[in-house]
């Protein structure tokens, strides 16, 4: 039991430390790895509890996939010679508020957490953990048979957030020669071939 | 403090989510941290269903924690390429520089 506190506290303070780096860092492209970094030491933080599935869903997917998106638009985008820190520049006026507002869902959070007690009978839902099947078979016995309506709407989301990144970024270009599919498969010999008639010592002009 | 219990996690979550927000409100840099923060947050509603979920025997809450991340991923797609779009109409991504809207 002293192995999990000690791999707890070590994990969670990785993950505040980088998640506190991931807004105060001076570059952008230091903020997505921070994030990759605090991504990895919450994935090992849900193995650790005992959801292995999710766990490696947040390592597989979203260090590799999500994280690797934002290093794209970061390396894409000219972001570096805008690198500021924080109150610098035009004086805003809603940063004491933002202070304040924030300071408070942060206590609000934690006075919720420090009077949460169990309720009496709450092993009585329907879908408990079985102890004898692992966590993925027990993931997929339930998903595939009363969630199976939200799995596929989380797909349908998939689907129209792929459609629409693609909408959103493509763009016609002007003055590319581009091939054209349908103007060659309906060529035939008498469009194709044009006989000339080339006279002595004159030569032909092509291509005019 | 030694042992391990369901207000560790929530603390955890509640920290992270905490920076999550402030990074929203006090950025003063591009919208990518922003979105940035956004992941913050969406991984501490996902701490925080995943210790409700063990510590309480259901599995239905690791079912909605796998929905988020689908949610979440779709939500970066989206708002990257929009956050490119506005860059090749604008030649700027930095939050001072957007306010088209007055808001």
């Amino acid at each position: 039991m002293i192995i999990h506190s000690i791999f707890f506290y070590f994990f969670s303070i990785i993950a505040i430390f980088s998640s506190l780096m991931v807004i105060t860092s001076r570059s952008t492209i230091n903020s997505v790895f921070f994030l990759i970094l605090d991504f990895i030491s919450v994935g090992c933080l849900f193995i650790m509890v005992g959801a292995e599935f999710l766990g490696m869903i947040l390592l597989i997917v979203y260090v590799g996939a999500v994280a690797v998106l934002f290093l794209f638009v970061v390396m894409m985008l000219n972001v570096a010679e805008q690198k500021q820190s924080w109150f610098i520049g035009k004086k805003s006026t809603h940063i004491p508020t933002g202070l304040i507002v924030s300071v408070l869902i942060l206590l609000e959070l934690l006075v919720v957490v420090g009077g949460w007690k169990y309720k009496e009978d709450l092993m009585s839902s329907s879908t408990l953990v079985l102890s004898n099947v692992s966590n993925t078979h027990q993931l997929g016995l339930v998903m595939y048979t009363d969630y199976i309506l939200y799995f596929q709407l989380a797909g349908i989301v998939l689907l129209l957030a792929m459609i629409g990144a693609i909408l959103l970024t493509f763009r016609e270009r002007v003055g590319v020669k581009k091939q054209s599919y349908i103007n060659q498969i309906s060529r035939n010999p008498t469009t194709a071939v044009e006989l000339k008639d080339v006279k002595s010592y004159q030569g032909v002009k092509i291509d005019d | 403090m030694i042992e391990i219990g369901l207000g560790h996690y929530l603390s955890l979550g509640a920290i992270i989510f905490f920076l999550g927000v402030i990074g929203i409100f006090l950025n003063r840099k591009n919208v990518i941290v922003i979105l940035m923060s956004i992941e913050l947050i969406l991984l501490a509603v996902n701490i925080n269903l995943i210790s409700f979920s063990i510590f309480s025997g259901d599995i239905v809450g690791q079912i909605f924690t796998m929905l988020i991340l689908t949610v979440a991923a779709a939500e970066a797609a989206i708002g990257l390429a929009i956050i490119v779009v506005y860059y090749r109409n604008r030649g700027s991504i930095r939050v001072e520089d957007i306010h088209g809207m007055k808001g």
